[in-house]
């Protein structure tokens, strides 16, 4: 038989405020109005999604507002089915990576719009296949106003 | 360049389930162990490190204050160092940079974690930033399964021979592991019951990830001239690199990985290494997936990218091959985060300085340790050697 030993059990609860900031404002605003927005450096003219206040590489303010592609390239994918306490979303979902087109980085969001549990489906998704935006009817300017990006 | 320093000293706790000791009491057992080995008093001690997951595991924000009797830290400067999974070698880095400077002649570096008490994978989830990416971040095996597969396609590798390296290094590890008497997981597997283990997220399975642990690690650095005067076999900090990335995940390349590179490529130069496969002896690489440890041989310029597997499953990194990687079992049988990384240090300085028992690499002069941290983000490098 296991050794039973004495544990305290014990939760943290504390509450958070985090600011947006003007350029998150902005994205989701767009997100609102069907749109996914980035800007570019008026450096070295990278255009990222979502977008920054500042270019990472060149530290300078980022201007320029771009509207960006509704389509791209998967680069890659991963299925969670576990579920983590606190995690905001409810598994199973496949995060992605995807390169919108004529963006300079990869942009994080769902791919679906398939059973999750079709192993044919599964196995096409690889890096490089043509994936869309797919829209919830209803939105609210948030992240999950794209339900997720289905392949084509 | 500042002054050489040495670890004369290491300590590490039995891994495992540790319900039965307090956090701080843990931590105690580790700092005997290291004062201990080293032979010198906490009266000797300039100042010390300590580092843990980021606070959010441990369930106090404050760890350096409810461990400062154990750490022997009272009355002494104290420096909290914490980078999530590459906290031990950014602690044993910390140190380094202290006594290399002159302001301290020796240091005690702590690492520790008690895993069972706090929950792993939702801290995780806490280390992703709030405002986008925290959605979408499924714990550690999420982005570690997203970099592995993209690795695989980028280079080709078959589905088949990816699976047996990976199975490979599981069946080297758990061996080794159960040849360590301080590791948690001492038991070994078939390849075929790491092929048929559950999945995880794909390609990740059971058996090729890392357990949750209860553990902690202490290290004792000290200046050359203290070092000299007090340790028969001290082993020499020959380099050391670390490098961090963008914060957003899809700004870099997670497979011609920079921060991993670039952390090996500064200790290297710094120990004027030029070909690792060939000069270093052995290596404790953090490896709490398979399939990272895979792209890591690539990294770390063991080998050229895409070609990990062939080497692996030629037998170059298992014992007896080209580059012995973690004898200790390493991250694969024992994994308490804030520990792990500098477990890593301590294991690459018993093995120059002759101390490593059962798992002694014989012979080893030059040794690699690392830790990996972050969101797929932060990488940390230090070779250790016998010689000065």
């Amino acid at each position: 038989m296991e050794k039973h030993f004495h544990v305290r059990e014990h939760e943290v609860w504390l509450p958070y405020r985090f600011s947006v900031g003007p350029v998150f404002n902005r994205f989701y605003e767009g997100l609102k109005e069907g749109k996914i927005l980035g800007n570019k450096c008026p450096k070295c003219r990278k255009v990222l999604v979502p977008p920054r206040s500042f270019c990472p590489d060149c530290y300078v303010d980022m201007t320029d507002w771009v509207e960006a592609a509704q389509e791209g390239e998967l680069v890659s994918w991963v299925l969670g089915r576990q579920e983590f306490f606190g995690m905001p979303m409810e598994p199973p979902f496949i995060g992605g990576l995807i390169r919108l087109d004529m963006t300079d980085c990869n942009f994080l969001h769902l791919v679906g719009g398939f059973d999750l549990e079709q192993k044919e489906k599964l196995k096409k998704l690889r890096t490089g296949i043509r994936v869309k935006a797919v829209w919830r009817d209803d939105k609210k300017g948030h992240l999950l106003d794209i339900k997720y990006f289905q392949p084509i | 360049m500042g002054r050489a320093v040495a670890v004369i000293g290491t300590g590490q706790t039995r891994h495992g389930m540790r319900a039965e000791v307090t956090y701080p009491d843990l931590i105690r057992e580790a700092v005997l162990a290291a004062f201990q080995d080293a032979g010198i008093t906490p009266d000797d001690i300039d100042g010390v490190v300590s580092g843990t997951m980021p606070s959010m595991m441990e369930g106090v924000a404050l760890t350096h204050f409810y461990f400062a009797d154990a750490l022997r830290s009272v009355g002494k400067p104290i420096l909290k160092t914490e980078t999530c999974g590459s906290t031990g070698v950014s602690l044993a880095i910390t140190g380094y940079y202290w006594v290399a400077s002159g302001l301290a002649d020796m240091v005690l570096v702590v690492g520790s974690e008690k895993m069972h008490e706090g929950d792993s994978q939702a801290t995780m989830t806490t280390v992703a930033e709030p405002l986008y990416q925290r959605f979408f971040i499924s714990g550690a095996p999420g982005a570690f399964g997203m970099q592995s597969k993209l690795w695989l396609q980028r280079y080709n590798v078959p589905e088949d021979k990816a699976r047996d390296a990976a199975a490979k290094v599981s069946v080297d590890h758990h061996k080794s592991g159960a040849n360590n008497p301080l590791a948690h997981i001492r038991r070994e597997y078939s390849m075929e019951e790491v092929k048929n283990a559950p999945v995880i997220v794909y390609p990740v399975r059971l058996l090729d990830v890392c357990p949750n642990s209860d553990g902690a690690c202490a290290v004792i650095l000290a200046c050359e001239e203290k070092a000299k005067k007090i340790c028969s076999k001290p082993a020499w900090i020959k380099g050391v690199g670390y490098a961090g990335e963008e914060y957003w995940i899809g700004d870099s390349d997670k497979v011609v990985w920079e921060s991993a590179v670039k952390a090996a490529r500064e200790a290297y130069k710094m120990a004027g290494i030029s070909d690792p496969r060939k000069e270093l002896d052995v290596a404790e690489i953090y490896n709490p997936f398979t399939f990272q440890e895979l792209l890591y041989y690539e990294c770390f310029g063991f080998c050229d990218f895409g070609t990990a597997c062939d080497y692996t499953l030629k037998g170059t990194f298992a014992r007896g091959g080209e580059v012995p990687c973690a004898p200790s079992g390493g991250v694969l049988c024992t994994n308490p985060i804030g520990a792990t990384g500098l477990i890593r240090c301590a294991e690459a300085a018993l093995q120059v300085s002759g101390k490593a028992g059962e798992r002694q690499i014989e012979g080893a002069n030059l040794a690699l340790a690392h830790a990996m941290g972050g969101v797929i983000q932060f990488n940390g490098v230090m070779i250790l050697g016998s010689k000065l």
